[in-house]
């Protein structure tokens, strides 16, 4: 019966009412609650809310009941773990031995010139974020960034910041436009 | 499903195959990707789907690398009764000129003469098609031919990547169809454990992850422990910058490290196994996880395997990025869901491993080499390489060369050889430096060893290490000291913490050549610099430790003067 079940589903929610603890929920369920699961949970908390808060491990160690010690100490050991929100753009610079050897440096030193900010930190405005990878596996094209998930080959500085710049221009006037619809 | 269903399946598929005239070939791994072949591949569909044709006129299949990225996006045509032929910066626009070459958008309007019944004979569509191809040649598309007859590709031996860039990952039938599986069921119907573990060490293969520890051994070690459960891990944590062999091969030919893993299971006793996959390899996750998925639903995972009483099923873990994940008790943790630190050894995980059962633990390429070397026999493998490097070994070649991408080169050949004839040398009027291998933990090696082979004991000697199989190559433009400083640089980011030497030696090492870099440094700090690396190199835990020094160590060995040039004059 319909009414039924969605009384039930609701009373696994969250009590944010935020759907997406469901996908950790349903990590967590997949490996019978075992604290075994830490590292393919946290995979799953990074991946549904593209960070992890400190309620979000509170949450795992809770129903994990693994110690929140653990579950710090594993989260902040690996480096795809993040603590802070990303900004709404964002642009990876690849920094690995071929894309050094072709000048990676020079790209994230004019990126950060240009908006003020170093890398793995995000502009004020929350708009734009500047994160750095060991190696993306592209060497062949060398060097390489990837904007908003979109890997792209032989990048020069000037290029890059010209590209940056648009994104952060439209991101802005849709901004604006917004706040006037309003 | 038993073997010889199985092998009809592939029969059938190979059937389907040939039905066609033309089959398009584009390369949809990573580097061609970002080159723009999305856009590629939707081009020739779309040109092939507007043709004016028969069914079975081209088929376009998206296939995994093929070899030479930096002239990505890739195009393979492979039309019947003709040759191969490979095209490089195949924009949509090419994509769209190749297409209209080998299926012409309708021939009676080119001026082709009709039967009297209105239809072409054959013959003259094939004469048609040559003559327009001859006409695309003269147009320019022939400068976007890439030969085959070039040393990038003849000097190559291809055994792990035999499929690559042939077979569609996303097909077990494809798999099957290019002989796959072949050598699972001869292990499974002909075999004992003991006999594939010595197959495996008569073939002399070597794991590919870098230390190069003889296969075959490390599976008679756990072969021989009793326990009622044992593990394989297959490790496709990558981490090395300028390495992505096994993210290729999970890529582009899941079905083949999926076929080691099971050998391997079989000869040891394993009844369950893991994929431990980097985060950072989103598609490389979903193909093995497809693979694992279409392997169950024909029963060649999971309980009695092609029929046998054998069973064994496998899982995916997803690594979050360490380095460190690469040294073998780390990556257990890991699993284990725990912080990725290395242990003492022993107990090495062959006795003492995942949850304390016995367990193996191989690179991706070692497994991915498995399945050939059943099928060719162990005697075939050991005739490639050197007396005591055996087979093949495959390299991300990259850096300042005019020529990058993956090869696969038997063991032995020498650096020269990559650098001038696979890699077509330094472009511009810059001049090969050094070739650094292995990593963060190998070294760098300057031009006065072109003509030394390539194989563990070299590299080794030479004060450098195989690694996992990041070949980069700098030119005359590049500061070996900074170079050096990089490397440190990951280092001390990627030391897990556990070891003084290495938590604290890196950070040191790192911050003395800063004061060396900044022009800071004095006559007697180069000494110090040497020593600690000793110190750190002989004194840590894992690893990772051990080989941090390496690119310091080899770069002030060959490279002195560069630091010399550094310190100013009193």
């Amino acid at each position: 019966m319909p009414p039924e079940q969605s009384t039930k589903k609701k009373a696994e929610e969250h009590p944010s009412g935020d759907d997406r603890y469901l996908a950790i929920d349903r990590t967590m369920k997949l490996f019978a609650h075992e604290s075994d699961a830490l590292l393919e949970v946290l995979n799953t908390a990074q991946e549904a809310f593209g960070y992890l808060s400190e309620d979000l491990l509170i949450y795992v160690s809770r129903h994990l009941k693994v110690p929140l010690s653990r579950v710090y100490g594993v989260a902040t050991f690996y480096h795809m773990f993040t603590f802070s929100p990303l900004g709404e753009h964002n642009c990876i610079i690849c920094a690995g031995t071929a894309c050094h050897v072709k000048g990676s440096d020079q790209i994230s030193q004019a990126l950060a010139e240009e908006f003020g900010i170093g890398t793995g930190e995000t502009t004020p405005d929350g708009l734009f974020s500047l994160t750095m990878a060991r190696c993306l596996g592209t060497c062949g094209l060398a060097p390489v960034v990837v904007f908003d998930g979109e890997v792209s080959g032989r990048a020069t500085p000037e290029a890059v910041v010209k590209r940056a710049l648009a994104i952060v221009t439209l991101a802005k006037e849709r901004a604006l436009l917004e706040a006037e619809a309003v | 499903m038993n073997f010889s269903k199985l092998e009809e399946l592939g029969q059938k598929e190979k059937a389907r195959q040939q039905q066609y005239e033309n089959r398009i070939f584009c390369c949809t791994s990573t580097a061609c990707l970002s080159a723009g072949a999305g856009q590629t591949l939707t081009a020739l569909e779309q040109g092939v789907a507007a043709c004016d044709c028969h069914d079975f006129e081209a088929e376009v299949v998206q296939t995994g690398c093929m070899g030479l990225c930096s002239r990505g996006p890739l195009v393979r045509v492979e039309a019947q009764e003709e040759e191969p032929v490979l095209y490089g910066d195949v924009t949509p626009d090419i994509a769209q000129q190749i297409v209209a070459q080998y299926v012409p958008l309708n021939p009676s309007d080119d001026g082709l003469d009709l039967d009297d019944d209105g239809a072409i004979s054959p013959h003259d569509i094939l004469h048609f098609r040559a003559s327009l191809r001859k006409a695309g040649r003269k147009k320019g598309l022939d400068r976007r031919i890439i030969p085959m007859e070039i040393p990038f590709f003849s000097k190559q031996v291809r055994v792990v990547l035999s499929e690559t860039g042939q077979v569609n990952p996303d097909s077990l039938e494809d798999y099957l169809a290019h002989g796959g599986y072949k050598g699972l069921a001869q292990v499974l119907g002909e075999m004992t454990p003991e006999e594939v573990c010595d197959e495996i060490l008569r073939s002399g293969l070597r794991g590919r992850g870098g230390a190069g520890f003889p296969t075959g051994l490390k599976w008679n070690l756990v072969r021989q422990e009793e326990s009622s459960r044992k593990f394989v891990i297959v490790n496709g944590d990558e981490g090395d910058p300028g390495a992505y062999m096994d993210r290729t091969v999970m890529e582009d030919d899941p079905h083949r490290v999926l076929e080691g893993m099971i050998i391997c299971a079989y000869a040891v006793g394993a009844s369950y196994g893991y994929f431990y996959i980097r985060g950072e390899y989103p598609i490389a996750i979903r193909r093995i996880r497809r693979a694992i998925r279409m392997a169950k639903r024909r029963r060649i995972l999971g309980k009695s395997v092609m029929g046998t009483d054998f069973s064994f099923d496998a899982d995916i873990r997803i690594g979050a990025g360490a380095f460190v994940c690469g040294e073998e008790t780390a990556l257990i943790h890991s699993v284990e869901g725990q912080r990725g630190m290395p242990r003492i050894r022993p107990p090495y995980p062959s006795t003492s491993g995942l949850w304390e059962a016995p367990t193996v633990i191989n690179n991706v390429e070692t497994l991915a080499s498995v399945p050939s070397i059943i099928r060719g026999g162990a005697d075939w493998y050991a005739g490639i390489g050197t007396d005591k490097s055996k087979g093949t070994k495959v390299f991300a070649l990259a850096g300042q060369l005019r020529n990058t991408g993956l090869i696969e080169v038997p063991m032995g050949i020498t650096l020269g050889e990559i650098v001038y004839e696979i890699g077509g040398g330094v472009p511009g009027d810059r001049e090969f430096k050094a070739a650094q291998t292995g990593g963060p933990s190998g070294g760098c090696i300057p031009n006065t060893y072109l003509d030394s082979p390539i194989d563990y004991e070299s590299l080794t000697k030479l004060g450098s290490i195989m690694g996992s199989g990041g070949l980069v190559i700098v030119d005359d433009s590049t500061g070996m000291p900074d170079f050096a400083r990089f490397f440190m640089d990951f280092c001390v980011d990627e030391s897990c913490g556990k070891c003084v030497p290495c938590r604290v030696g890196t950070v040191q090492i790192r911050q003395m050549l800063d004061k060396l870099l900044a022009g800071e440094g004095k006559e007697e700090d180069l000494e110090h610099l040497e020593r600690l690396c000793k110190l750190v190199k002989d004194t840590s835990l894992c690893g990772l430790g051990q080989s941090a020094p390496n690119p310091v160590l080899s770069t002030l060995k060959y490279f002195r003067h560069e630091y010399e040039a550094l310190i100013p004059a009193e």
